[in-house]
């Protein structure tokens, strides 16, 4: 579990987030949703520590993650995993090399041990047998799942997201999702997905915060959320006229 | 941004392995474009030496003795340095900064892997190591061009040149210039690193980088150059 705790982050003079207080429970898809520009993915880069948060606290599984030294946020970091919204491989290196890096950095396995898990890992993401590609010879769709499979290498606790479905196909997107609530319920893990994908928020959204202005605006799930009658919220999810149909028929069945 | 440098890798054979992959990326690889800098400048030194020397009361040996005091004091450790400061130290911002923009040092440190550690000191170390042996190498190549030069243009003799690249000859020259080159190899390498780990924005932004990582050591090479020989030479 990870609880932010009155979190508030300023750049220059302009402040991003306002006493954000969240709490991600293990073994759910947590998402944070909102529209571009306003705070979520600085939440999330304050929570893994890209962003140094002014004021507050983050706790994994109650360890105050805010206060550590470096030494001590490398082995918490350890037991987090993250997709980045652009994969962030290491272009040197090849599919099986990328998977296998954190294992080769902080695990004591032998290299047979490190290639089946590699092995392992990429199986799960359906990715057998693409070892020894570059990720430039890899598709967008193909690149995040290689992202997935690196980042759950190493067994994390905690899962992070960032933008999983962007510059993807709906087919490709769909796959991700279901692959990223697979992986959180058959590992127990807490994962945390900023999203903006109206599709993972009704497909996956087991818990959403809705950032709006830098701050918590609104906390659901994916059910609440299409019943909602607050406002900020209507707007972002009927922002599309496809989803503004689905709101008609809802409407229309319960009459 | 040095001191985090210059701590503890999170794993030895790892960051062993990665040094190994740097000598051949900034040191092998720079061989070919030192040696044709090297040979061509050795030979045009000596032949301009040559051609400047009208006085009968020098002896025919001193265009040997030129090219070897202005070879070992300023061309092979500064001028090839500062050639490597546009190639390798374009190249390191260049990769740095690109691993900053698509997020990769990101999801390093998201790893736990000290970022700055695992890609600049193997950079450092290699450079460290292997700019003498390539000043070295430039040293022995830019003689080998001068006297190729005087024979071929008949201009001396292979006795008369050999006597006058052992003339006078100090080894204390050779330890000051590769006492030069190596702080010039940590310069090169400190500075670019430092262009492409800050660097913020796109792809636009790593090529600015990469000019300012040049511009700046070549610059940093310049002064240090000249604050190393105030200290060491006088």
């Amino acid at each position: 579990m990870i609880q932010v705790v009155d979190i508030n982050k300023t750049f220059g003079d302009h402040q991003v987030l306002f006493d954000i207080n969240a709490q991600f429970d293990k073994g759910k898809v947590n998402l944070i949703i909102g529209q571009s520009g306003q705070g979520k993915s600085v939440l999330a880069k304050c929570m893994v520590g890209l962003h140094e948060a002014d004021s507050g606290q983050i706790l994994y599984d109650g360890r105050d993650f805010t206060v550590m030294n470096r030494h001590e946020r490398s082995l918490i970091r350890q037991e987090i995993g993250m997709l980045f919204q652009g994969a962030a491989l290491f272009d040197s290196m090849t599919v099986e090399e990328n998977v296998g890096f954190p294992l080769k950095m902080f695990s004591k396995m032998t290299k047979a041990e490190r290639q089946k898990r590699v092995d392992f890992c990429l199986e799960r993401v359906n990715l057998t047998g693409r070892n020894k590609l570059f990720p430039s010879e890899c598709s967008g769709g193909m690149q995040k799942r290689i992202g997935i499979a690196r980042a759950i290498s190493m067994n994390p606790k905690y899962l992070f997201c960032d933008e999983p479905n962007s510059g993807l196909d709906p087919k490709t997107s769909i796959l991700i999702d279901n692959l990223i609530k697979d992986i959180t319920i058959e590992y127990n893990i807490t994962t945390v997905v900023i999203t903006h994908d109206m599709n993972s928020v009704i497909e996956i959204g087991d818990n959403i915060i809705f950032i709006h202005q830098g701050k918590k605006w609104w906390q659901g799930n994916s059910e609440t959320i299409i019943t909602t009658d607050n406002p900020e919220i209507g707007s972002f999810v009927y922002a599309s006229e496809f989803m503004k149909e689905i709101r008609s028929s809802m409407q229309e069945k319960r009459k | 941004m040095l001191k985090v440098v210059f701590t503890k890798p999170n794993k030895w054979s790892v960051s062993f392995d990665r040094f190994m992959d740097e000598l051949q990326s900034i040191g092998m690889n720079s061989l070919p474009i030192v040696a044709l800098m090297s040979g061509f400048i050795g030979g045009v030194i000596s032949l301009q030496t040559a051609s400047n020397m009208s006085s009968p009361l020098l002896p025919d040996y001193t265009v040997g003795y030129i090219t070897q005091s202005s070879t070992i004091l300023e061309f092979s450790p500064t001028i090839i340095s500062l050639i490597l400061a546009g190639k390798v130290g374009s190249n390191i911002a260049s990769e740095i900064g690109t691993m900053r923009v698509t997020e990769q040092i990101d999801a390093l440190e998201i790893m736990g892997v000290n970022s700055l550690n695992f890609l600049v000191l193997p950079k450092i170390l290699a450079a460290v190591f292997f700019f003498p042996i390539l000043v070295i190498f430039s040293m022995a190549l830019s003689m080998t061009g001068g006297w190729l030069a005087l024979v071929v243009s008949n201009l001396s003799t292979t006795e008369t040149y050999v006597l006058g690249i052992r003339a006078f000859f100090d080894p204390f020259n050779i330890t000051y210039a590769l006492t030069k080159t190596v702080v010039f190899g940590f310069l090169i390498v400190s500075v670019s690193a430092f262009y492409g780990y800050y660097v913020k924005g796109g792809s636009l932004d790593v090529g600015k980088a990469s000019t300012q990582a040049v511009v700046s050591s070549s610059v940093t090479i310049l002064i240090a150059n000249f604050l190393l020989t105030q200290m060491i030479l006088l």
